[in-house]
């Protein structure tokens, strides 16, 4: 029979111990750790950036990852967009009484190896195990760690008239894969979510390009919410092309069918940056050697400082103001 | 399938057509003294209008007036109150489409329903609704079935299949509405003033084109069927001012790689198995005569009215001018509320609601 997570594995006896060695530590390699209450870590010379997230994905597997994949990406993102070096990561999982052991170990080993991908290390963790009914599978907290070494902090505050939007890749896959996942297409589409770590390709962007004023990594609320919060947070006014934003046929055909917008879906392997007038070429070829990157596009530029607008050019030449998201997106009747 | 997506969608095309477009319009105004109006019955156009930015480019030259065609704006308040209601009994699922969620009864709405524990869900086809149903043997389920010709053919499935499967602890809800019907009622009163239809996509692959002709031989109005892509809109708004100009009513199936001249027949079959014609009421206008379609007596143990009905009150009366909206006679800035006391956030009318409503078309696309 299936081994399934009982209430034990969470009351801190010896199932718990077995878990946490035979499971976390031994994919996570922090036996060292795993000693003390608490991660003993030494961080480089510099500014540290500290960043926490809690990952509750339905259904916890999709196309292209699952739970934990996202956890660690998503976080190891989150630092590498405020440019900082992901350094170490902890893990708290809240587990529902029942939850296949198998699933759980799939889950580990996906987190142990993507945290491979930008040399992170996974230094901590805590596990609490809840009656059934009570979580929906699996819920997940990460929070990481990582150094802006002196020189190489970004300045946001900076960002002026003609400088370029430029988003690494195609927009609203993750939306759609989770969508499908959850069998509410009512189509089939072998759409991937783009869930991955972006350390590697934003490296690869820096070292090419001291030009890059921001980024941010566009997840819920998609493209259009995290460029209206750029715009309202450092007042500037921006304007982007409808049909330079790079979008999958699969994707603008599931959202015509839905009436959803793929501006607003998720994505959790893009990243959008703010680059200094003439440097967009740099940029975009460095993004483009990358596998990730192969698809990033210039989008749209800076208009002026002050007021803290976006706006879309149309493919008919005018131009709209884009909102962020209200509420949720629903899909339609008809 | 590539070259055809290009072309409907090709900016530079799309910016020929609008001028060739404001051209015509201009020549009518000259010839009749005022500016070519329209109504696109289907909220899916008037989504894809304000979207594609037709809509703020054509405000000088030709009035796009958003009439009835929206499933959700059009449901009366007192069959909203009745459907929120209808998640008070014991042990019921109730499955609905997103955009019913949170369309504010006189007491709260769906969403507010299943916050406070009610078990409400969003199912992406009114089928899901069916397989809960096994899913839950100690459950009832009941699908609020909401829609225009497009939806009617998918809840006729969702019966079948439940007839078939002998699911006894389903049953469906429903208020569907008819276009023609409505579209007689507003050219009956009289109220808005319009040059032509630019006819419903995805109604028309159901009906088919020949259903149209009452407007041409008993009302001399065009139409003209129309796909939803830029290119596809603009240039049914071309043709119907190309007919008006040359004083034409005539029906044009500018939609022919979807639309048949008789429909589609399985679905109109489907239709007519399970659905039966009824007097339905919309809002803002009120009970029109076999106006919608129920289920069939035969089919009586699928039908949530006469299984679980339910018994509310007047509903209150608030300042939106949802009612007139969808009848043409005003657009979304004329309500005191819009933008205001109502925002998709806080929707007080069912126009804001539905992501195909005017109100919200305006509201997300058309707002400075």
């Amino acid at each position: 029979m299936k081994e399934r997570i009982s209430l034990e594995h969470g009351e801190g006896g010896e199932l718990t111990h077995r878990l946490i060695r035979e499971l976390f530590v031994e994919h996570f390699g922090h036996h060292d750790q795993a000693r003390l209450d608490a991660a003993l870590l030494t961080l480089p010379a510099g500014k540290i950036a500290y960043t926490t997230d809690t990952f509750v994905v339905s259904p916890p597997f999709f196309q292209g990852g699952n739970i934990g994949k996202i956890a660690v990406a998503g976080t190891v993102n989150d630092l590498a967009v405020s440019g900082a070096h992901p350094l170490y990561i902890t893990c708290g999982y809240i587990i529902e009484e029942g939850f296949p052991l198998d699933a759980l170990r799939t889950i580990v080993e996906t987190m142990a190896e993507e945290a491979k991908k930008s040399g992170v290390r996974i230094v901590g963790g805590d596990t609490k195990v809840v009656e059934k009914g009570s979580a929906d599978g699996i819920f997940i907290n990460t929070a990481g760690i990582g150094v802006i070494p002196p020189g190489e902090e970004l300045h946001p505050e900076e960002m002026e008239e003609g400088d370029a939007v430029i988003v690494s890749g195609t927009v609203g896959d993750h939306g759609v894969a989770i969508l499908a996942a959850r069998g509410e297409l009512g189509i089939t589409t072998e759409m991937k979510s783009d869930c991955t770590s972006l350390y590697p390709l934003i490296s690869n962007v820096r070292k090419a390009s001291q030009g890059i004023r921001m980024m941010r990594d566009p997840t819920r609320g998609g493209l259009a919410t995290t460029l209206v919060e750029i715009c309202e947070d450092f007042h500037v006014t921006m304007e982007i092309e409808e049909n330079a934003i790079p979008v999958k046929r699969e994707v603008s055909g599931a959202c015509d069918i839905l009436g959803l917008d793929p501006l607003y879906l998720a994505n959790e392997g893009k990243v959008i940056l703010i680059v200094r007038k003439g440097e967009e070429e740099k940029v975009l070829q460095a993004l483009r050697e990358t596998e990730e990157g192969r698809e990033a596009a210039l989008i749209g530029r800076v208009t002026r400082r002050g007021e803290g607008k976006l706006f879309l050019r149309m493919p008919l030449g005018s131009t709209r103001r884009i909102y962020r998201l209200s509420g949720m997106q629903l899909p339609r009747i008809c | 399938m590539e070259p055809i997506l290009k072309e409907v969608q090709d900016a530079g095309l799309g910016q020929s057509l609008l001028r060739e477009v404001i051209r015509l319009a201009d020549r009518f105004k000259e010839k009749y003294g005022h500016p070519p109006a329209y109504m696109e019955v289907c909220g899916s156009h008037t989504h894809a209008l304000a979207r594609t930015g037709i809509k703020r480019a054509l405000k000088d030259h030709v009035r796009l007036i958003s009439g009835p065609g929206c499933p959700v704006c059009v449901t009366d308040q007192k069959t909203i109150d009745a459907m929120i209601a209808l998640t008070e009994g014991e042990n019921r699922i109730i499955c609905t489409f997103g955009d019913m969620l949170r369309i504010p009864g006189s007491k709260g709405s769906l969403l507010k329903a299943k916050t406070e524990g009610k078990d409400i869900r969003v199912v992406y086809s009114p089928s899901d609704s069916v397989r809960i149903a096994k899913e839950n043997p100690d459950n009832e389920v009941i699908f609020l079935g909401v829609g225009f010709e497009t939806t009617i053919p998918v809840l006729g499935i969702a019966l079948k299949e439940a007839w078939e499967d002998g699911v006894k602890n389903f049953s469906m809800w429903v208020t569907t509405k008819l276009v023609e019907p409505v579209v007689r009622y507003l050219l009956d009163s009289g109220e808005a003033k319009l040059d032509g239809f630019l006819l419903p996509g995805h109604v028309s692959v159901v009906l088919g084109k020949n259903q149209y002709s009452y407007l041409v031989d008993e009302y001399g109005v065009p139409g003209v069927i129309s796909g939803f892509e830029m290119n596809e809109m603009l240039s049914s708004i071309y043709l119907l001012i190309e007919l008006g100009l040359k004083e034409e009513a005539k029906i044009i199936n500018n939609y022919k790689s979807v639309v048949k001249d008789e429909g589609n027949p399985q679905a109109l079959t489907i239709m007519e198995t399970f659905f039966t014609p009824n007097d339905e009421a919309w809002r803002g206008i009120g009970v029109i005569p076999k106006s919608g379609l129920d289920i069939r007596e035969e089919y009586r143990s699928l039908n949530a009215k006469i299984r679980f009905p339910v018994t509310v009150g007047e509903p209150i009366k608030t300042k939106c001018r949802c009612g007139e909206i969808i009848r043409g006679l005003v657009g979304p800035e004329d309500c005191p509320l819009f933008g205001k006391a109502c925002t998709p956030m806080k929707p007080i009318g069912p126009c804001m609601v539905s992501s195909e409503g005017s109100c919200s078309a305006h509201y997300k696309y058309l707002r400075e």
